[in-house]
């Protein structure tokens, strides 16, 4: 069994930034498991652009933003072995991957889990219908249209406001095909406004709130659908169908974290971030390993997944050299206006940044971080939308050591 | 045009069991199939029971070729190479009526040659299934559980691999009969003529039977809707746990699959349009509502897919269903044999309803034996089953079983090649699909799908514009995207 500092499982924006970074702060014995031939993740297939804007300033294609991580991993001669799918993780770090040179066991000071996620998918919905051919997700539609070359369809409609569905709308407009209308369950849009104004806005097409796929027509190819108007309760009102006639369905309608590896070796989940409970550190539950980017909790923006790996990796290089980080008793709590902190938990000892996403659209609201009863650090914002994921600092000295932290959101 | 010494109509469990059963003998085979592929329809669309054969009504054939099927399955599977477990299985009761019932169905499974059925009390019942609701239980040790699918492909390929030819996408359009006692049959690509034809068109049987002037069949379907859970819900289901039956119809059940999953289902909506198999909403909230009482472990997060089936019943003027009917009407229709309402339990008794097809047939003529018929047959090796030596040795040997393509099912290339090159022919997508479990995951094909539909078009030479997804013309895509 070969023995490693760290391992990183996954080499898409998150898995790299690691590496590089932890290379900057002394820790050399990493290695990158990727299961594709090429590292870079999703982002090879997201070809538009807008990437970047944060992190490096300028605005970079996906393939860029990725190339700019994986020059500096070969800089640094970080250890990529592609080809290579994790099978297991077991609780005390030991990683089987195998690869076509066959099966091979590590054991590592320290796992970093860098997955990314997964899409939601029709069957996960319960989408009613006929199952006919041309329902795809917006990322397996993305993946055949830029990296395979394949058309996925002429005349689409799409379901979900998600960031990347929005993106297939302009691709699929760019490439030719119709795309009369997108449909969102929800009576707010669920991707950024830069997507909506981009990618619908400016090819004029049509944006439906409150309006989900009802039903799915077409025994061997899709020949339309029936969308109808929801409630508050997001149940369709009958008698408000209305049927939309196409040959090709992208859904757009969730990313899940895709935690299996991590569930596997015993790494608490937060029920609504899908990714595991983590501290400032970017530690789970389970002694040694670490969890960042689109696995942990899924981000708007790549520039955060990157940012936030990079915060990652100082913790991970503490914990390689000293074997400890300090203990996290602190739980973070939010109220019902917030659908979900990162971390959860805290040591009280360190300043950290808080991500966050609200659970509704809110106007004039201030968000505010307590610890005691005492507003520590607080947030004014005249908008804010669960599309948008909203980081607010915690300062060290604004910390007791003692007690829980709450956050709220006053409107 | 194509002659044959026999032509079976329709290639599900039945049809594909009676190729099979058939090629033991010198005879031209040949399969019409309607669909891309085996077990499109009734046979691969339903909760992959194998049944004990309490259910039914003593002396009927369905009790009989079920429980002689049920007892054959260890044997067969383990030749076929097929999963199979017999896991035992439940009916829960609650009431004191439930429990006369369940003493009903007991006398009537022993009466049928069932082994086995015990009655059980809830403490037996909690420690078998911890998380079953419910006071007691009929318990048959003997029922199990198969993958429909392989299964019936299973049968399909040792079929053709001893000879028989499958024809798909050949819907049977008429049946004449010639005067020297032959058949011509007419389908949607071509005719073929055969000395003898099977009627194993499940819920075309009726049609069928028309053609060959066998009328007045009146046949139903019973279309039942499903849900399948998440893998994770596996450990919390060691076996299937049924309601207390009605006459007509087992109830919503929770069962699990061979490979881990648990399906929901099904309900029973009597329909005449054979061809619909959309799972409407009010469905799939009866189901879990439905289920969750008996098993409380079902929670949406957990959904990946639905789908339905439907069962051909034949049912008298009075809408009673009616048994199995294995029959050659020598005045009618000689050399045909018909086989009428193989609905619920012909999974089970696939072969055992083919044995009756085969002396039904050497009754009437001399049928010679092959010399060269294979028995055994070897399905692709499923590489997330075996040991890590194994593993590292299959790798060793072909390095193709080290390219995870499938991450979810942990499906390898080397078994997607051994897929794609298929002793049927069958290249679709959910062809694949169904015999490497590539796309059936919790991403459902959102990692693999594309490099599943890249493989089949390499390996087969198939232009993108004319990839499968399942039936005719279910184009996965419209063409490239450029040049």
């Amino acid at each position: 069994m070969e023995q490693k500092d760290v391992i990183i499982i996954g080499g898409g924006p998150a898995g790299l930034a690691a590496a590089v970074e932890l290379c900057r702060r002394g820790v050399r014995d990493i290695l990158i498991l990727e299961r594709e031939e090429t590292a870079g993740g999703i982002l090879k297939q997201c070809i538009h652009d807008g990437f970047g804007l944060t992190r490096f300033h300028t605005t970079l294609s996906g393939p860029e933003y990725a190339q700019r991580f994986l020059d500096e991993t070969e800089k640094e001669n970080i250890q990529i072995l592609t080809g290579t799918s994790v099978l297991s993780l077991t609780p005390d770090r030991v990683v089987t991957a195998v690869g076509r040179g066959g099966l091979k066991h590590f054991k590592a000071k320290a796992v970093v889990l860098a997955m990314g996620c997964r899409e939601r998918t029709r069957g996960a919905l319960a989408i009613p219908g006929e199952r006919p051919a041309g329902v795809f997700t917006a990322g397996v539609a993305q993946s055949y249209i830029n990296l395979h070359n394949r058309m996925v369809g002429k005349r689409a409609v799409i379901l979900g406001s998600g960031d990347i569905g929005m993106i297939m709308a302009r691709r699929l407009t760019l490439e030719g095909a119709e795309v009369s209308a997108v449909f969102e369950i929800q009576p707010y849009p669920s991707g950024l406004p830069r997507n909506i104004h981009q990618c619908l806005e400016d090819y004029g097409i049509p944006l439906y709130l409150s309006h989900t796929v009802t039903d799915i027509h077409g025994k061997a190819r899709l020949t339309g659908v029936t969308v109808s108007q929801v409630d508050e309760k997001l149940k369709p009102v009958p008698g408000t169908e209305q049927d939309f006639s196409c040959d090709t369905l992208i859904l757009s309608v969730g990313l899940i974290p895709e935690n299996e590896l991590s569930m596997q070796a015993g790494v608490q989940i937060d029920p609504r971030t899908k990714g595991a409970v983590v501290d400032e550190f970017c530690r789970t539950s389970v002694e040694g390993i670490f969890a960042a980017g689109n696995v942990l909790h899924v981000h708007d923006l790549v520039d955060f997944v990157s940012l936030e790996a990079e915060r990652l990796a100082d913790s991970v290089a503490e914990y390689v050299k000293s074997g400890s980080l300090p203990e996290n008793r602190l739980s973070i709590s939010a109220d019902k206006n917030i659908n979900h902190t990162v971390p959860q938990k805290i040591s009280g000892k360190n300043g950290f940044t808080l991500s966050l996403r609200v659970s509704r659209p809110l106007a004039g609201c201030e968000i505010q971080v307590l610890q005691n009863g005492k507003v520590i650090q607080s947030k004014k914002m005249k908008k804010a939308i669960p599309a948008e994921m909203i980081q607010i600092p915690v300062s060290r000295e604004s910390l007791s050591g003692n007690g829980n932290l709450e956050v709220r959101a006053l409107c | 045009m194509q002659q044959f010494d026999v032509i079976i109509v329709g290639g599900g469990v039945v049809g594909s069991a009676v190729a099979r059963e058939l090629s033991r003998y010198k005879l031209q085979i040949g399969v019409l199939e309607k669909n891309m592929d085996v077990c499109n329809e009734t046979s691969g669309r339903n909760s992959g029971v194998v049944h004990g054969g309490f259910a039914y009504d003593t002396g009927s054939l369905k009790a009989q070729l079920c429980v002689e099927g049920n007892q054959e399955f260890d044997r067969v599977s383990e030749e076929l190479d097929v999963p199979f477990r017999r896991t035992g299985k439940v009916l829960v009761g609650n009431t004191e009526e439930d429990m006369k019932n369940l003493e009903k169905t007991m006398l009537q499974g022993k009466r049928n040659g069932v082994r086995g059925l015990t009655l059980i009390d809830g403490e037996r019942l909690h420690e078998l299934v911890p998380a079953v609701r419910g006071e007691f239980a009929l318990l048959s040790p003997n029922s199990g559980i198969v993958d429909p699918f392989r299964y019936t492909i299973a049968l399909a390929e040792s079929a053709a691999v001893n000879g028989a030819s499958y024809f798909f996408g050949r819907e049977v359009n008429s049946i004449r009969r010639n005067p020297d006692q032959s058949y011509t049959i007419s389908t949607t690509d071509g005719e073929f003529r055969t000395r003898w034809i099977v009627n194993s068109a499940g819920l075309g049987c009726g049609s069928i039977s028309d053609m060959l002037g066998i009328t007045g069949y009146r046949i139903i379907g019973s279309k039942g809707d499903y849900i399948i859970l998440d893998k994770k819900t596996g450990p919390l289901l060691p076996m299937p746990v049924y309601p207390v039956p009605s006459n007509t119809y087992m109830g919503v059940h929770v069962t699990p699959t061979v490979d881990g999953n648990v399906i929901v289902g099904p309900n029973a909506e009597n329909v005449t349009n054979f061809t619909y198999y959309g799972v409407p909403q009010k469905s799939i909230d009866f189901l879990a509502e439905n289920a969750s009482s008996l098993w409380p472990c079902i929670r949406r997060s957990d959904y990946i897919r639905n789908y339905s089936g439907i069962l051909p019943k034949w049912v008298d003027e009075n809408g009673a269903i009616q048994d199995f009917r294995i029959e050659v009407r020598d005045d009618i229709a000689p050399h045909a044999v018909n086989l009428v309402g193989i609905e619920s339990p012909g999974l089970t008794a696939a072969l055992p309803i083919a044995r009756r097809v085969v002396s039904l047939m050497a009754e009437r003529a001399d049928l010679k034996p092959n010399p060269d018929f294979q028995p055994r047959r070897k399905g692709p090796e499923r590489f997330a089953a075996q040991s890590e030596e194994r593993k590292q040795e299959l790798i060793g040997r072909d390095p193709d079983y080290g390219d995870v393509i499938c991450r979810c099912e942990e499906v390898t290339k080397a078994e997607i090649l051994q897929a794609i090159h298929n002793p049927l022919g069958v290249c679709t997508l959910t062809g694949i699909k169904y015999r490497t479990r590539s796309m059936m995951g919790r991403c459902q094909g959102g990692y693999c799908q594309m490099r599943v539909a890249e493989l089949i078009e390499q390996e087969l030479g198939i232009p993108p514009e004319a990839l499968l997804y399942e039936r005719k013309n279910s184009r996965l895509f419209t063409g490239k995207v450029r040049g």
